[in-house]
């Protein structure tokens, strides 16, 4: 009978705990339910993803009403593999927390604290999950809501601006979606994904489906932080507490990719999209200033927390670039980089965690000799730095080596270079870092080693960990992610 | 009046006074509502008029307490917000263009899915309101979605306004005064505005209505008791700790009915396997679980609304843990 219910414990386990976590009202014990329910949830997006790529695609009518009628959640390939990326990342990042939520939230906010998390993980989940596009919608009010008090509980106050300026842009996103939504239902009367995909392509010239394509991808551009919509992201990933930024960072635009990716390769699937609007050039265009302002302005930044989120606008820059080049291995490129980036962020932001909280301080002129005094630490700062710039065996590389493989496919030696180009300028950036923290002295030539607590350390290892396994054997990963960018191209034809 | 609505907005942007603002936008709320009614959506213009012009309204104004009455002068230009909101309304009416006629029974919404809820709803719910058919059965887990929704927005503003009892609460006498009209008013009002929450909650299966216009109007109640009568007053009858655990209740009341339906072989929030009769277990399992949603909501709409009257004015304490 579990069995069967599979896909409706993926949301269930998470929701069901945040109002438990809440009655609770301790921090250990919101926080141990915190801890099962992410693991068990972890649990559920195996079993599911084992099921799919054994089954095909597992439907689940919620309610028995079957759909268009009711809602129903659809797993393939594609959001099976991205609900993995989300529920480990919020298995591992429940540990992390522990500590350095004690050390930068307050005592009496912690449990909701932990509440506001499960929240946020259900939600980002259930966007995934589902079938239909205004329950998409429902969820994506729950994990932004969830977002932005997650963001504003930072130490600093400018937390809170930051929050706010995201509230704003998010809602903003939020709404665009929900009128395209609307308009799409006015001209199809339906509101499935699947349905939807049935029922646009016979609409193609009609201009209110047109204007709610415009709507859906604009907005979720805006929650993707898809260059030049990026702008909220920055001060978010800056400010918020440094276990939320490992969780967002990892989760939350990668999530609203995928949002993307379903809007424009299965709704729109049908219609020759990147044909017929110019979308193919607008967003590779989009992609490639991303790749080069993102990783440019992150080499001048002092706060390393800023630094990485810049980074992290270049590297959602090359997610969608694989994805404009509307081909097979391009496409791959981009899902399989969904999951490779999340790794290697999640452990660089982790890195920041651990320094925040001993040295205190997460800018760089604070970091020198670091090398020394957090050698652990710091080591896996340096193996994450490497993936982001792509050097062979770690998950870095596999991505950029199929994007190159997709670019060179189209003919386009061009891109092939300037995605070669963009990965030295990360080179920059990571060695400021490495440079500062090891062949300089500490100030006061303090060089005991202190380092942060194991709770923290061995998550961080994992997440590191990880990306150098994907990175040696990347076969599983990229069967997957060629799995689902088959399905996907071949809806779009 | 739509016209009305237009002209409301714009005073209500261009006004520096924020407490007429905050009126305005009640008044706009109200039109909207009487626009839906209109139209006849009963159940929408309902909501409309219970959360957009009467609580809403009195959590802005309890906002205004906090920040002061006027508006300052912005400095940075108003181009580019401009410029996005023409473009945003050009692409609408570009949409609108190819839009199916108004009121054209031929019109895709109505003839996909929607058909099945008009013509077979009231029969395969049990419900004569198929409005509250397709919210809390076809559509329930969307329902579910937002009450999730409301309970993070509850949750949101205890976490950033804090919801430390401090010192210096003023029962009634203190509050306002000696009103002796106010009290005696509030007192009859409160328990008709009570009954009509009741009679709305249990109702909404026949007439418009349900869960989370009940919730709002209960709260109102709870809201009027709580300005009349004093914070501490008001306190004693629903304390702090309660409106938090209400919003978890009321949650669980619908995860629990959803669950019910999965132990009973159907899959989740199947309420057809509630009873031995199908049509009877939709109707119980739709009962049930809008009062789950009218528990959640009054215990989100009262811990938002404590949270604000919980804070002073900054000379007074303000956010006491920055």
């Amino acid at each position: 009978m579990i069995f069967q219910h599979l896909p409706i414990l993926q949301i269930l386990i998470p929701l069901l705990a945040a109002p438990l976590a809440l009655l609770l009202r301790t921090p250990l014990l919101s926080w141990a339910l915190a801890l099962v329910a992410s693991w068990a949830s972890l649990a559920v997006s195996v079993a599911l993803l084992l099921r799919v790529l054994a089954e095909g695609v597992v439907v689940y009518e919620l309610g028995d009403w079957a759909a268009p009628w009711g809602i129903e959640y659809r797993i393939d390939a594609l959001n099976g593999f991205v609900l993995i990326i989300i529920s480990l990342i919020g298995a591992i990042v429940v540990p992390y927390a522990k500590r350095s939520v004690e050390a930068e939230v307050q005592d009496r906010r912690i449990y909701l604290f932990y509440t506001m998390l499960l929240l946020c993980m259900s939600g980002l989940l259930g966007i995934t999950i589902t079938g239909d596009a205004f329950n998409l919608f429902v969820f994506l009010e729950v994990s932004s809501l969830s977002t932005y008090v997650l963001i504003s509980l930072g130490r600093d106050r400018r937390a809170l601006i930051a929050a706010y300026r995201y509230l704003i842009v998010g809602t903003i996103g939020a709404t665009f979606y929900i009128i395209g939504v609307g308009l799409l239902y006015m001209s199809t009367g339906s509101l499935n994904i699947g349905d939807l995909a049935r029922l646009v392509p016979a609409l193609a010239d009609n201009r209110t489906v047109q204007a709610g394509m415009a709507f859906l991808t604009l907005g979720l551009s805006i929650k993707a932080a898809v260059f030049p919509l990026h702008l909220w992201l920055p001060n978010a990933y800056t400010y918020a507490p440094s276990a939320v930024t490992v969780f967002l960072a990892a989760t939350a635009t990668k999530v609203a990719v995928y949002a993307l990716i379903r809007v424009v390769f299965t709704i729109f699937g049908g219609v020759d999209l990147f044909e017929a609007f110019g979308v193919h050039t607008t967003l590779m265009m989009m992609a490639i200033v991303a790749m080069f302002v993102g990783s440019i302005v992150a080499v001048y930044q002092g706060n390393i927390k800023r630094m990485l989120a810049y980074s992290s606008i270049a590297q959602i820059g090359y997610i969608i670039l694989g994805l404009s080049f509307d081909s097979v291995t391009g496409v791959t490129a981009g899902i399989v980089h969904l999951f490779n980036h999340a790794l290697t962020k999640g452990g660089l932001f982790m890195a920041m965690g651990c320094i925040a909280l001993v040295a205190g301080s997460v800018r760089l002129d604070d970091m020198a000799g670091l090398g020394k005094r957090m050698p652990v630490t710091m080591a896996a700062f340096v193996a994450g730095g490497l993936s982001l710039i792509g050097v062979p065996l770690t998950v870095g590389f596999v991505s950029k080596w199929y994007l190159i493989k997709a670019a060179l496919e189209q003919g386009s030696m061009l891109i092939a270079m300037l995605i070669v180009l963009s990965s030295l300028i990360a080179v920059a950036y990571v060695w400021r870092v490495v440079e500062v923290a090891y062949f300089r002295d500490p100030p006061d030539g303090d060089t005991a080693v202190r380092e942060a607590p194991v709770s923290m350390l061995v998550p961080m290892l994992i997440l590191v960990g990880a990306s150098v396994y994907f990175g040696i054997d990347a076969s599983t990963t990229l069967d997957i992610a060629g799995a689902a960018a088959a399905a996907l191209m071949g809806v779009g034809g | 009046m739509l016209a009305l609505l237009v002209v409301t907005v714009i005073a209500a942007v261009r006004s520096t006074d924020l407490f007429a603002a905050a009126i305005l936008f009640g008044i706009y709320s109200f039109l909207t509502a009487i626009l839906f009614m209109d139209l006849d959506a009963v159940d929408v213009a309902f909501t409309e008029a219970a959360v957009g012009a009467g609580v809403s309204t009195v959590l802005l104004l309890s906002t205004l307490r906090l920040t002061g009455r006027y508006e300052q002068r912005h400095k940075h230009s108003p181009a580019l917000p401009l410029v996005v909101v023409g473009l945003t309304g050009a692409a609408l009416v570009y949409g609108m263009t190819d839009a199916p006629d108004f009121g054209d029974p031929e019109a895709p919404a109505h003839t996909h899915v929607a058909k099945r809820y008009i013509e077979d709803g009231p029969r395969e719910t049990g419900v004569p309101n198929m409005v509250t058919g397709v919210l809390a059965s076809y559509r329930g887990y969307d329902t579910l979605g937002e009450v999730f929704v409301v309970f993070t927005a509850g949750l949101a503003v205890m976490m950033l306004l804090g919801t430390r009892v401090r010192g210096g609460r003023s029962s009634g006498r203190e509050a306002i005064g000696d009103l002796l009209v106010l009290r005696v008013v509030g007192k009859v009002l409160i328990a008709f505005v009570m009954l009509f929450g009741l009679y709305v909650q249990f109702h909404g299966d026949y007439g418009a209505g349900g869960g989370f216009q009940a919730g709002v109007i209960f709260a109102t109640a709870l809201i009027v008791y709580d300005l009349v009568f004093g914070e501490a007053d008001a306190r004693r009858v629903m304390p702090h700790i309660w409106t938090e655990r209400l919003i978890a209740i009321g949650i669980l009341i619908y995860l629990g009915v959803g669950v019910a339906g999965m132990l009973l072989g159907g899959p989740f929030l199947d309420y057809s396997k509630l009873a031995t009769d199908p049509v009877k277990g939709e109707h119980l399992g739709i009962l049930l679980v809008e009062f789950g949603i009218g528990v959640a909501v009054f215990g989100a709409v009262m811990s938002i609304f404590n949270a604000f009257s919980g804070l002073r004015l900054p000379s007074e304490g303000g956010r006491d843990d920055v």
